[in-house]
C-alpha cells in the first residue's frame, strides 16, 4: 500500500514532471499566460496521462515490443481527440485560448515517458496512479507559473484584479516572460532540491 | 511479469490495425455525440457577435448569409456578411460585414454592424495579434468612437492622414488598419447595397417561440424580445 | 515575393522557438554544443518540410474527402510523422553512416518535437495571410511547403544561435541554482526580447 503511495506522490514533488525531470517545457511556456490558462492545460493533460496510462497498462500483453511506441502514440492520441472534441463542446472559450497546443499533448514528453517508463511495465492501479500523481504535479507547475506570470503581467490572479493597471510589467505575458520566469522558478527548486540533501 | 507478444511481422500489423481500428471506432462515436454541441455553439457565437455590432433590440431579425464583393482596378476582394431583415416586414435592417486588414503583429479581423443607411452600429475584433497593452486596446475605448458614425460625412482615416478617426497613442499601425478594415468593409456594403434591399430572405428558421409571439403580437404590431 | 514574406516571417517574426514555444526540449537539449545543433537542424529541416508535405497531402485527399478530419487528424498525422522519421532513420543508415551516429538519439525524438506536429496542424487549420491586406485563405500545398522549410530554418537558426552562446555559458560560473537549464531559459527569454524587435517587419 504503501509503494503505491508513493507512486502517486512521486509525481507531485519530487520528481515533478516540469520541474524537476524538465519534461512538457512546450505546453508550460505557451500556456501559463493566466492561472485558469496554466490550469486547465494541466487538467486536459492529466485526463490523457490517467486514461492512456491505464489502457497501455491494459494492454501491455497485447502489444508486440518492436511496434509498441506507434501502438502507445495511436492510444494517447485517441484520448487527445476525446479531449479535443469534448472541450470545443463544452469549454469553447478555454478551447480556443490553449489552440494548438490541446492535440499537442500528443507528443507531450511527460505522456509517451510515463507510458515507456511505467504503464507498459506495470499493473493497471499504479500505472494509474502514476498518471494522477504526474498529472497533478503537472498541473500544480503550471498553475504555478500562471499565477506568477498574470500577477506580475496582469496584476490578477484567476481574473481577481490585484495590482492597478500601472504595475503591470507586459513582458510576463510575452514570450521572453515565460522563459524568465520559468528559469527562476527551476532554479529556485534547484537550490531547495540542494538544500533538502 | 505478463508474456510478452513475440514481435513477428504478423503480430505487430495485427496489433497496430486493431488498436487503430478500435481508437477510430470509439472517436467516430465520441465525434457523433459532441458534433450537434459543437455546432450549437459556433452558431450562438456567430449569433452573439452579429448581435454585438447590430443591436437592435426590438426587433425580431432574419439571418441570411451573403458575400459582399469589392472590385477595384487592382484587385478582387470577397467580404462574408450577415445580412438582417425584420422577420415580420421584411424590411432590409442592415448588415454584419466580415473584414479585415494586415496590423502590426498580424492579421486584424472584424466584423463591423452597418445599418442600412451606412451607419456603424458596431464593430467587434474576433482575432488579432497586435501588442498586450498598446495596439490591443483598440478593443476598448477606441473602437466606441465609430458607433453611430456614418462614413458619408464620418472620415475613415485618421487624423494624421487627414480623416476623423482618433488613432491610439503609440499604436498608429494598428489605429490604422482597423479604419482601413472598417473602410473597406463600408465600401464593400455600399457598392452592393442597391441588390441587397430585394434580396429575398432566405428564413433561418426562427425558434418556436418567436414564431408564437409573432403570431400573438400580430394585431398589437411591434413585439418585444 | 509571397513566399519570400512567409520565409521572413516564419524565420525572425514569428520564429517557431521564441514567439511560438514549439521544439523547446530539442532546443534545450541539444544546444549545448554548436555542431550538435547544426546536426539536429538539418535533420528538423528534412523532416520537417516532409512531413508537412505529407500530412497536407493525406488531409486533403484521404482524411478530407472521408470526413474523417475532424476526429481521426491527430491520429493520422502522428502516425505519418513517426513513420516518416522511422524511415529517415533507415535511410540515413544507409547512406551516410557517420552523420547517423553523429545524430544519435536525437534522431527518433524528432518524432516528438512539437513543432513537426504543430506545424503540420496549423498549415491544414487557421486561416494565414502572410502579407498585409490580403485576404485569409487555407494555405495551398506550396505555401504550406515554404512555411515549413521557413519554421524549421527558424529553427535551426535558433538552435545554433543559441548553442554558441551556450558554449561561452559553460566557461562562466552562475550561482548554483541557475547552473544547466535555468540559466539556458533566462537566457533564451533574453534572445526572445531581441526576436520581439522584429514585430511588424512583415
Amino acid at each position: 500500500m504503501s509503494n503505491n503511495l508513493q507512486t502517486f506522490t512521486k509525481g507531485l514533488i519530487k520528481e515533478n514532471p516540469i520541474l524537476v525531470l524538465l519534461l512538457g517545457c512546450c505546453p508550460t511556456l505557451a500556456t501559463t499566460t493566466s492561472a485558469i490558462n496554466g490550469m486547465s492545460m494541466g487538467l486536459a493533460t492529466t485526463f490523457v496521462l490517467v486514461l492512456s496510462n491505464i489502457f497501455i497498462s491494459l494492454l501491455k500483453g497485447f502489444i508486440p515490443d518492436k511496434v509498441r511506441i506507434p501502438c502507445f502514440i495511436v492510444v494517447i492520441a485517441s484520448f487527445v481527440t476525446v479531449v479535443q472534441l469534448v472541450m470545443q463542446a463544452y469549454v469553447p472559450d478555454i478551447y480556443e485560448t490553449l489552440g494548438l497546443f490541446i492535440p499537442l499533448i500528443v507528443v507531450n514528453c511527460i505522456v509517451l515517458g510515463r507510458a515507456e517508463a511505467f504503464a507498459s511495465k506495470n499493473p493497471v492501479f499504479p500505472s494509474l496512479l502514476d498518471g494522477l500523481g504526474m498529472g497533478l504535479g503537472f498541473t500544480f507547475a503550471l498553475t504555478l507559473l500562471g499565477c506568477i506570470r498574470e500577477f506580475l503581467g496582469s496584476g490578477s490572479i484567476f481574473g481577481f484584479g490585484i495590482l492597478p493597471e500601472t504595475a503591470n510589467i507586459l513582458v510576463f505575458i510575452l514570450p521572453p516572460g515565460a522563459f524568465i520566469c520559468l528559469g527562476f522558478v527551476i532554479a529556485i527548486v534547484n537550490k531547495l532540491k540542494k538544500e533538502s540533501h | 511479469m505478463a508474456k510478452k507478444k513475440e514481435s513477428t511481422l504478423i503480430n505487430m500489423l495485427v496489433a497496430l490495425f486493431v488498436i487503430t481500428a478500435v481508437a477510430g471506432g470509439v472517436l467516430g462515436l465520441v465525434f457523433s455525440l459532441t458534433d450537434p454541441k459543437i455546432k450549437e455553439e459556433a452558431k450562438k457565437k456567430k449569433e452573439k457577435a452579429i448581435k454585438e455590432v447590430l443591436p437592435l433590440e426590438d426587433k425580431i431579425t432574419i439571418f441570411k448569409e451573403d458575400t459582399l464583393w469589392l472590385i477595384t482596378e487592382t484587385d478582387t476582394s470577397a467580404f462574408p456578411c450577415t445580412l438582417v431583415s425584420d422577420s415580420i416586414s421584411g424590411e432590409f435592417l442592415g448588415a454584419a460585414v466580415k473584414t479585415s486588414e494586415g496590423g502590426f503583429g498580424g492579421k486584424i479581423e472584424m466584423m463591423v454592424g452597418f445599418l442600412a443607411d451606412g451607419t456603424i452600429k458596431g464593430t467587434s475584433v474576433l482575432s488579432h495579434a497586435e501588442t498586450p497593452g498598446l495596439g490591443a486596446n483598440m478593443t476598448d475605448k477606441f473602437k466606441d468612437q465609430f458607433v453611430d458614425k456614418n462614413p458619408a460625412s464620418y472620415k475613415l482615416k485618421v487624423t494624421k492622414d487627414g480623416g476623423d478617426v482618433d488613432a491610439i497613442t503609440a499604436a498608429t499601425i494598428t489605429s490604422r488598419a482597423f479604419t482601413t478594415a472598417v473602410d473597406k468593409a463600408y465600401k464593400a456594403f455600399m457598392d452592393n447595397k442597391a441588390h441587397l434591399n430585394n434580396a429575398p430572405a432566405e428564413e433561418i428558421i426562427p425558434e418556436a417561440e418567436e414564431i408564437e409571439e409573432i403570431t400573438e403580437n400580430e394585431e398589437g404590431g411591434q413585439s418585444n424580445e | 515575393m509571397k513566399y519570400l514574406f512567409i520565409i521572413l516571417s516564419t524565420v525572425l517574426v514569428n520564429n517557431v522557438i521564441f514567439s511560438q514555444f514549439l521544439g523547446i526540449c530539442p532546443f534545450l537539449g541539444t544546444s549545448k554544443k554548436t555542431s550538435t545543433a547544426l546536426g539536429m537542424g538539418a535533420a528538423v529541416i528534412f523532416v520537417l518540410t516532409l512531413a508537412t508535405l505529407v500530412t497536407w497531402l493525406t488531409n486533403r485527399y484521404i482524411l478530407m474527402p472521408l470526413g474523417l478530419d475532424k476526429f481521426m487528424q491527430t491520429i493520422a498525422f502522428i502516425l505519418i510523422i513517426a513513420a516518416l522519421v522511422q524511415m529517415v532513420e533507415i535511410i540515413l543508415k544507409k547512406i551516410s553512416p557517420s552523420l547517423y551516429t553523429a545524430l544519435g538519439v536525437f534522431l527518433p525524438l524528432i518524432t516528438t518535437n512539437c513543432a513537426v506536429l504543430g506545424v503540420s496542424l496549423t498549415v491544414v487549420t487557421k486561416e494565414f495571410s502572410f502579407v498585409k491586406g490580403e485576404a485569409a485563405q487555407l494555405l495551398s500545398l506550396g505555401e504550406s511547403v515554404v512555411y515549413a522549410v521557413g519554421i524549421a530554418l527558424g529553427f535551426a537558426m535558433a538552435l545554433v544561435i543559441f548553442a554558441g552562446i551556450r558554449e561561452h555559458i559553460e566557461l562562466m560560473e552562475p550561482p548554483k541554482g541557475m547552473k544547466g537549464t535555468p540559466i539556458a531559459l533566462i537566457t533564451a527569454g533574453i534572445l526572445a526580447l531581441a526576436f520581439m524587435g522584429f514585430t511588424g517587419i512583415v
